[in-house]
C-alpha cells in the first residue's frame, strides 16, 4: 500500500555542543493521518519537530515538508504549515481576537481573508464568547484552544503540535483529542510530540517512540503492541500438580500463540482474546482443573515503551517541558 | 515589500497594545525619570551644586541633558525585555514559524522603543520648561536632540536584544541590567561636569559614548548652536560607530538564536 508521503526525514541529525540531540532519524509521515513523536523529555522529539518547523537547521541529513526542504525552501514550508506551540506561547495582553488579527498580518492575509476565517475559527474552537477578554483571563484549556486557532489560521496542509494537552485536565483534554481528529477529517495531516502514552495511543494513527535522539519504535499503536506477541492470559492454578496437564491440553486450542508454565500457573500469549478465553475455559472445565485467578490484559503502548527502550517512559516523567 | 510593511504594522501594533495594557507599568514607565532625576534629584541638590563648576544658571537646568540622556539609556537597555518573554514563553517561535522576513520582529522593536523614547523626551523637556528651562536652540535644536537619543538608543536596544537572545535565564538579563545601568550614569557627565569628577572616574567617563551624547545635548540646551555643533557632529560620528558595532554584534546574537 502506497500512500502520499507528506513529509519525508531523511538521516537527520542535530548536535548541541557535540551531544547529540537527534541522532541518523528518518522516518516518513503520510499525508492525512495524525503522527506522534512519543519519548520522554530530552528525547530528541522537540528537536526534531523545531526542524520541521524550519525553526532549527538540521546537522547532518534533510526534512521535506510537501516536497519542499526545511532549510532551502523554510520560507514556502512556513507558508504551508501551522504550528501549535506550548500552553504559554500566548501574549497576555492581547484577547484571543487580537491573537489571530496578528497572525493574519504575519501570514499576509487580506484585510477581507481575515473578517472571514477569524470568526470561523473562533466559532470552531468555541471562544466566540471570550474572544474579546485578553488572554490573561483564560483557563488552560481555553488558551489550548486560542493555541489551536491560531495554528489554523493559515489554513495549513500540515498542522505542528508542540506536547498538545500537557497539563490540562482532563475533561479539557478530551476536547483538545476531539479538535485533532476534526482537523483529521477536514483532511489535514498532523504531526504532535507527545509524553503521554495513553493521548499516543488512542489519538494517534502512527507513533514514532524516540529516545536518545533515535527511533525505537515505528507504527501504528495497536501494531506495536501486537509485535509484542499478543495479548497475555495469565491462569493460576489450584492444583499446582496439574499445571503441565493444563498446558498440554490448551497448546493446541485456536488462537493460541505461546504458553509458558510456571510453578502455579500458566502464561499464554494469544492472538483474539474473543476465540482464546473461553477455549482456555472450556479446557480448564473439561479437565475439572480449578482456576484460582485470570488475569487478562493487552499489552499496553508502556510495554511497547519498555519492551524497546528497556525503561519506563514515567521514569523521568517531568515536571517542566523539554527545551 | 507590501508584505514586510503589513508584518512590521502588526508587530509594531502590538507593542503598542501592550504598553496600553499595562496602564500602571506605563505610567511608572513615563513618570519615573522626570519625579526621580529631574523633580526630586534636580531640586534637591539645587543649593548644593555650585554653579561655577556645573556653568549655569540652575542645577535643573545642568541635569536637563543628563535626564534625558538617562532615559534613553534605560528605555534602550530595557528594550530587550519583551524579546526576551516572548522567547521564554514560546511566542517569538510562534512569531518565527510564520511566513516573516527575519528581521521583522527586532525592526518593529526598534521602532516602538525609538518612538517611546522620543515621546518621553518630549515630556521631559517639557516639564523642565515648567522649571523654567528654555532650550536656546529652540525647535531645531529640541529635533537635533531627538536625533542624538534616537541614534543611541539604537545601540543600546541593540545591546538588549542581544543581551535578551543570548543569556539562558531573564534572571541573568536584569543582573546584568541593574549592573550596567547606574554605572553608566555615574560615569558619565550626567549628574557633575567631567571636569569637576574625581580623575579616575572623569578618566573612565570620557570612554563612556553616554557622557558624548550628554555633551552635546546639554549646550543645545544651555548656550547655543555655535557651542553645540562642534559637539553635535563629533557625538554622531561617535554614534555611527557605536550602532554600528552594537548592530553587528545584536545581528549575530539573533542569527545564533534564531538560526
Amino acid at each position: 500500500m502506497t500512500r502520499p508521503v507528506a513529509i519525508d526525514v531523511s538521516h537527520l541529525g542535530k548536535t548541541y555542543d557535540k551531544v547529540k540531540a537527534v541522532d541518523d532519524l528518518s522516518f516518513q509521515v503520510y499525508s492525512g493521518e495524525i503522527f506522534g513523536l512519543l519519548g520522554p523529555n530530552g528525547a530528541g522529539k522537540s528537536t526534531t519537530l523545531r526542524i520541521l518547523i524550519t525553526l532549527l537547521n538540521p546537522t547532518s541529513g534533510s526534512a521535506t515538508i510537501l516536497g519542499l526542504d526545511s532549510v532551502k525552501d523554510a520560507d514556502r514550508v512556513r507558508q504551508t504549515i501551522g504550528y501549535v506551540p506550548q500552553e504559554r506561547a500566548i501574549d497576555r495582553f492581547l484577547t484571543g481576537r487580537e491573537h489571530l488579527e496578528l497572525l493574519a498580518d504575519l501570514y499576509h492575509l487580506s484585510a477581507e481573508q481575515a473578517a472571514t476565517r477569524i470568526p470561523q475559527l473562533l466559532k470552531l474552537v468555541e471562544l466566540e464568547q471570550q474572544a474579546d477578554r485578553p488572554a490573561k483571563t483564560y483557563s488552560g484549556g481555553m488558551k489550548r484552544k486560542l493555541d489551536i486557532a491560531c495554528g489554523l489560521l493559515p489554513d495549513p496542509k500540515i498542522l505542528f503540535l508542540d506536547e498538545p494537552t500537557l497539563g490540562l485536565d482532563v475533561q479539557s483534554r478530551l476536547r483538545i483529542w476531539d479538535h485533532v481528529r476534526q482537523m483529521r477529517e477536514r483532511g489535514i495531516t498532523v504531526v504532535m510530540t507527545t509524553n503521554y502514552l495513553d493521548e499516543a495511543d488512542q489519538l494517534c494513527d502512527r507513533i514514532a517512540i524516540i529516545d536518545g535522539g533515535r527511533i525505537k519504535a515505528l507504527g501504528a499503536p495497536h501494531e506495536l503492541k501486537v509485535g509484542l506477541g499478543g495479548d497475555l492470559v495469565s491462569l493460576t492454578v489450584r492444583e499446582h500438580d496439574r499445571v503441565e496437564q493444563l498446558a498440554a491440553a490448551v497448546k493446541n486450542l485456536p488462537a493460541i500463540r505461546a504458553v509458558t508454565a510456571k510453578a502455579n500457573g500458566l502464561d499464554i500469549r494469544v492472538d483474539s482474546p474473543e476465540k482464546a478465553l473461553p477455549a482456555i475455559l472450556e479446557a480448564a472445565n473439561r479437565l475439572t482443573c480449578q482456576l484460582e485467578f485470570i488475569d487478562y490484559h493487552r499489552p499496553r503502548l508502556d510495554d511497547v515503551f519498555i519492551a524497546r527502550t528497556g525503561r519506563s517512559i514515567k521514569d523521568d516523567q517531568p515536571t517542566t517541558e523539554d527545551a | 515589500m507590501k508584505e514586510y510593511s503589513q508584518e512590521i504594522r502588526a508587530l509594531t501594533m502590538r507593542w503598542v497594545r501592550r504598553l496600553s495594557r499595562e496602564k500602571f507599568s506605563m505610567l511608572f514607565t513615563l513618570v519615573q525619570p522626570m519625579l526621580f532625576w529631574l523633580i526630586f534629584f534636580g531640586n534637591l541638590f539645587q543649593r548644593a551644586a555650585d554653579m561655577q563648576v556645573t556653568q549655569s544658571s540652575s542645577y535643573i537646568s545642568f541635569l536637563t541633558a543628563g535626564v534625558v540622556v538617562m532615559t534613553v539609556l534605560n528605555n534602550g537597555l530595557a528594550g530587550g525585555v519583551d524579546l526576551l518573554f516572548d522567547k521564554e514563553n514560546g511566542f517569538l517561535e510562534r512569531l518565527m514559524s510564520t511566513p516573516i522576513h527575519r528581521t521583522s520582529v527586532i525592526l518593529s522593536r526598534f521602532i516602538f522603543v525609538t518612538t517611546i523614547t522620543s515621546l518621553q523626551v518630549l515630556v521631559i523637556l517639557g516639564v523642565a520648561w515648567l522649571f523654567g528651562v528654555q532650550p536656546v536652540t529652540g525647535l531645531a535644536g529640541v529635533a537635533t536632540i531627538l536625533l542624538i537619543g534616537m541614534m543611541f538608543g539604537v545601540g543600546l536596544t541593540a545591546i538588549s536584544m542581544a543581551m535578551a537572545f543570548s543569556v539562558k535565564s531573564h534572571g541573568d538579563f536584569f543582573s546584568v541590567l541593574g549592573f550596567l545601568s547606574l554605572p553608566m550614569i555615574f560615569l558619565s557627565s550626567a549628574l557633575v561636569p567631567l571636569a569637576a569628577m574625581p580623575g579616575w572616574m572623569g578618566f573612565l567617563a570620557q570612554f563612556n559614548p553616554m557622557t558624548w551624547a550628554i555633551d552635546a545635548v546639554r549646550p543645545l540646551i544651555l548656550q547655543g548652536w555655535a557651542e553645540a555643533l562642534p559637539h553635535v557632529g563629533m557625538v554622531i560620528g561617535v554614534m555611527v560607530l557605536f550602532d554600528a558595532l552594537c548592530l553587528y554584534g545584536g545581528a549575530r546574537a539573533f542569527r545564533r538564536a534564531i538560526g
